[in-house]
């Protein structure tokens, strides 16, 4: 009797520690990461770097066109993606009690966990094929259709925590429904569907397998949008894969530059989520 | 301000009983309001959109991977010669590739998710669990490709000075742990695999934890359980969505493309050792689409994108039923 017990307290002791080494372990790992791209980061980086474009090994150069590219592949993302995103959130949250609502919702949860890979294949058939070249407009549309189904379902639980009697209380004063919708509900949860919109900017930011063949990459400052455009992501592949030092340590200044975007976003968002709660 | 309910005329039949005219408002919307009609259409229209986004994709890539379809058949799947220049193309490497680092990953990450997602639901305090959510949710945060740099220049050489050596020396018998140690291959792509799927699985299996009635716990601890023993009765009540973490976390390591494509070394090949080189479905895509003039190899290339939707498709579909079983039917917001 006194030994089951004690054994089962040992059990207790060791599984809790074991539990805690995992949790201790994640972060370490997480730290490790970010720590060694900081210190390889910061070692390579100059105002140079941040303006010029790339050049031939041996002669610097520099991500500015990458950086420029990144953010318009983005912008193009939010104005495609967005709308279709919230809305169909919105169709969720206010009209979501059909089967047919069931199914787009289990299909946005299925979409985001399809790879992403196939999202440049898909939208490589659809748009770069017929044009016959790479553009900008297809990595923006590769970003936005990764980006709908992220922005669809976080809508979708923002305005869902839009309490009932706020909905009830303008129906109950003659409003007709889409006013309430649009005047009552939609400005309750504005600031959590923002966040989710952010989150999903984030997450996109960081992609590259959609891109390797729709903005494909360039090596100039473009803003056409039937061209090939460089981003960061491809950017950080490409010298990555190279044999150069120095465009490894090219890589690494660029990973920091997007993983500053990134965290800033996401600890602006945790920051912002956790006054409201 | 606000505009009344439309008053329509009612009809009536020849038996006298009253009959609403068909009105384009109310078959729009239940409440017959022009505004509501449009509003609603709308949103439906984009919802259709999400519906109709899915249904291209496989169209695009089945149409597209025709040629291929037509000139291989059920061949494709099982022949593992894959040589573009002599216009031979079997998949069987590839999906070799893409299940053993998988299944790899999966071996390496299950335990510790676990491990994590029961320390910050069960034990920790909540002031210490709150700030650990946050950073393996970061994990999360970092690009696929920041990864693969990360896998090059880290992870690579430290498994070939300090890991791989002495696996080699003790297991070196079995077939597993044989060849030339590079630090480029299998077992990297596993581990890497391994660290971006971990938050993933760990976040959904803290949910499942979560969605557990209270009352669970308090039964078991009532009865005398340790905290250990009351944990154990939580994981047999989550047991269906873990099984669903699990599997998200699988599709997931199955279409990771970019981290796995720079350190698994990319040779199609199929090999027992996890230290040679290897190739996934999602790497082959990235490296051959650019290069793929010829309309055989475009298509063949696409067809194997097909076949990693499909496979993805279905198990974040299962998956998700199964999430969903657990966190819908304790929580009781059951939704439709």
């Amino acid at each position: 009797m006194q030994t089951t017990h004690a054994r089962r307290y040992a059990t207790n002791a060791v599984m809790t520690t074991l539990t805690a080494a995992c949790a201790f372990f994640a972060v370490a790992v997480l730290v490790l990461i970010l720590g060694y791209i900081a210190y390889r980061g910061l070692g390579a980086i100059s105002f140079q770097f941040l303006i010029e474009t790339p050049k031939p090994v041996g002669e610097g150069g520099g991500i500015g066109n990458a950086i420029l590219g990144t953010l318009i592949l983005l912008a193009m993302a939010c104005v495609v993606g967005m709308p279709f995103g919230i809305a169909t959130g919105i169709y969720l949250a206010e009209y979501g009690a059909g089967r047919f609502a069931s199914l787009v919702r289990f299909l946005t949860d299925t979409l985001t966990g399809i790879p992403s890979i196939l999202v440049g294949v898909f939208v490589y058939t659809i748009i770069v094929l017929p044009m016959k070249q790479f553009s900008a407009m297809a990595g923006g549309v590769a970003l936005a259709v990764i980006m709908i189904p992220i922005v669809a379902r976080t809508t979708e639980e923002m305005i869902r925590l839009v309490p009932a009697s706020l909905r009830e209380g303008a129906l109950a004063l003659g409003a007709p429904q889409w006013r309430v919708t649009t005047g009552v509900v939609l400005p309750a949860a504005a600031s959590g569907i923002v966040t989710g919109a952010m989150l999903a900017v984030a997450r996109v930011s960081g992609e590259t397998a959609p891109l390797l063949f729709t903005a494909f990459g360039s090596r100039f400052f473009n803003v056409y949008l039937d061209q090939p455009m460089a981003s960061l992501t491809v950017q950080i592949y490409n010298y990555a894969i190279s044999p150069y030092d120095e465009w490894h340590a090219q890589a690494w200044a660029a990973t920091l530059i997007l993983m500053t975007l990134i965290l800033v976003i996401n600890i602006t968002v945790r920051f912002f989520t956790r006054q409201k709660v | 301000m606000t505009t009344p309910p439309p008053s329509l005329p009612t009809p009536t039949s020849a038996f006298g009983a009253r009959v609403r005219a068909w009105d384009w408002r109310r078959a729009l919307s239940p409440t017959g309001n022009t505004g509501d009609a449009v509003f609603r259409a709308a949103l439906f229209a984009c919802a259709l959109l999400v519906l109709l986004l899915v249904g291209a994709m496989i169209a695009a890539m089945a149409s597209n991977s025709r040629l291929s379809l037509r000139e291989y058949g059920f061949g494709f799947l099982t022949s593992s010669e894959w040589n573009p220049v002599s216009g031979q193309f079997g998949a069987l490497p590839f999906i070799y590739g893409t299940i053993i680092s998988s299944l790899l990953a999966l071996v390496i990450s299950v335990p510790i998710s676990l491990g994590v997602a029961v320390f910050l639901v069960e034990q920790a305090p909540r002031r210490l669990a709150r700030p650990i959510t946050f950073l393996v949710e970061l994990l999360a945060a970092i690009p696929s490709v920041v990864y693969g740099l990360w896998g090059i220049f880290v992870l690579a050489p430290l498994l070939r000075r300090y890991v791989e050596p002495p696996l080699q020396k003790w297991l070196g018998w079995t077939p597993f742990f044989q060849g030339t140690i590079t630090g480029i291959g299998l077992l990297t792509g596993g581990i890497i695999l391994a660290i971006m799927i971990t938050p993933i699985i760990s976040a959904v299996v803290r949910d499942v934890l979560a969605a557990v009635p209270v009352t669970q716990r308090e039964a078991a601890l009532a009865l005398g359980a340790t905290r250990w023993e009351t944990t154990r009765v939580v994981l047999a009540n989550g047991g269906p969505g873990i099984a669903g973490a699990i599997i998200l976390g699988l599709g997931r390591a199955i279409g990771e493309t970019m981290a796995v494509t720079m350190v698994i070394g990319n040779r199609a090949q199929i090999s027992a050792s996890l230290f040679e080189p290897s190739y996934t479905i999602a790497s082959v895509i990235a490296n051959e689409f650019t290069e793929a003039t010829e309309a055989i190899y475009l298509s063949a290339l696409v067809e194997l994108g097909l076949i990693l939707f499909l496979v993805t498709f279905i198990i974040n579909a299962a998956a998700r039923l199964l999430v969903w079983s657990v966190t819908r039917s304790t929580s009781g917001t059951a939704r439709a």
